[in-house]
């Protein structure tokens, strides 16, 4: 049969060795800001460089960087479910004790009654 | 038996199949979808871990800072490493290379993910216990944790069941590099044929991805700068 059907990609060794000393420094570089006071920015930060590492393994490891558009479709459905999920848990959570819990929450409420 | 012969397809290719290539793309579908599963699997722990942070932040914090950050973080380059390793077994045999070639990154691979259990299970646990801080298997509540002790000790079971389920998907991981090596071994794959190598990338690289946030959700963003040094 097809003896032309070697179109697969092949990512060169310097890519995987470039993406796996990236993936390091990224480590390094998370494990060493926790130890910096950032305030509520240490979470961003290390939840940021968590989603870069997350794309440089999904890309290239995974290799979807070179595949057809129908994996991609499957994979973004799944963070969407995983958001919907998310989203949906957190907003009954978050406004549950507006009434019993008067702070922050009540520094929107003059915001919020204006639209009412 | 002459109609079958007519039909001979190259080894590994099924018979529903145009071409290689069309089974390859199929393979690679099936298994995302499989790992759709596992990510919604893993979200339901990382939500339910999301909303007892935002109840619980100060003792969350707490128990984050009972946690070893060496061992995290040596667990994470142990299992970057060994994401390397699995690319470049399926590379190997993609370029066609000896089956000496592929089995030597599998098994590194495997010597990686034993590594990391090895490190989880004999040092880290370990030392969890030994410090009392295992739910179940004499905890302590400790005097400064005052009225947050039951919730830091929510945060360790949280700390356990994820880790816990991320470490029984690192074993099932290694018990199909096991299968991958024998197939290897017995000169199943070829530069045409190595789905299996290929689809069980997938799935070792998605646990590493799971170990990616758990890392910096468990031992890093809990105030550890407070501690001083360590």
């Amino acid at each position: 049969m097809s003896g032309d059907s070697h179109s697969e990609h092949i990512v060169p060794v310097g890519v995987y060795v470039g993406v796996f000393l990236a993936l390091m420094v990224l480590t390094a570089l998370t494990t060493a800001v926790a130890f910096v006071d950032l305030g509520p920015l240490n979470t961003v930060v290390a939840l940021t460089i968590a989603v870069i590492k997350m794309l440089l393994v999904v890309l290239f490891f995974m290799h979807v960087r070179y595949n057809k558009g129908l994996t991609r479709i499957v994979i973004v459905a799944a963070f969407f479910w995983l958001g919907i999920m998310m989203a949906l848990m957190l907003a009954d959570e978050l406004t549950r004790r507006w009434d019993m819990y008067p702070e922050p929450w009540s520094t929107l409420l003059p915001f919020i009654s204006k639209f009412l | 038996m002459a109609e079958l012969a007519a039909h001979a397809h190259p080894a590994g290719m099924a018979h529903q199949f145009e071409d290689i290539e069309q089974q390859r793309d199929a393979g690679r579908l099936g298994m995302w979808i499989f790992l759709a599963t596992e990510i919604l699997f893993f979200g339901g722990m990382f939500t339910s871990y999301t909303i007892y942070r935002e109840l619980h932040l100060a003792a969350f914090e707490t128990g984050s800072r009972l946690l070893e950050v060496q061992f995290g973080a040596t667990n994470t380059a142990v299992l970057i490493c060994s994401s390397l390793t699995m690319a470049l077994a399926i590379r190997a045999a993609q370029t066609g290379r000896k089956k000496g070639t592929i089995i030597f990154w599998l098994i590194l691979t495997m010597i990686l993910g034993a590594t990391f259990l090895g490190l989880k299970f004999r040092f880290e646990w370990y030392h969890d216990y030994v410090e009392n801080i295992v739910p179940g298997l004499g905890f302590k509540n400790r005097a400064e944790w005052g009225p947050l002790a039951p919730q830091v000790q929510m945060f360790m079971c949280f700390y356990f069941f994820m880790t816990g389920l991320h470490a029984l998907h690192m074993v099932v991981g290694i018990g199909m590099l096991t299968v991958l090596l024998i197939m290897t071994a017995r000169n199943r794959f070829s530069a045409e044929y190595y789905a299996p190598l290929e689809i069980s990338g997938l799935y070792w690289h998605f646990v590493d991805i799971v170990w990616i946030f758990l890392f910096p959700l468990l031992y890093l963003i809990g105030g550890r700068y407070a501690m001083g040094g360590h």
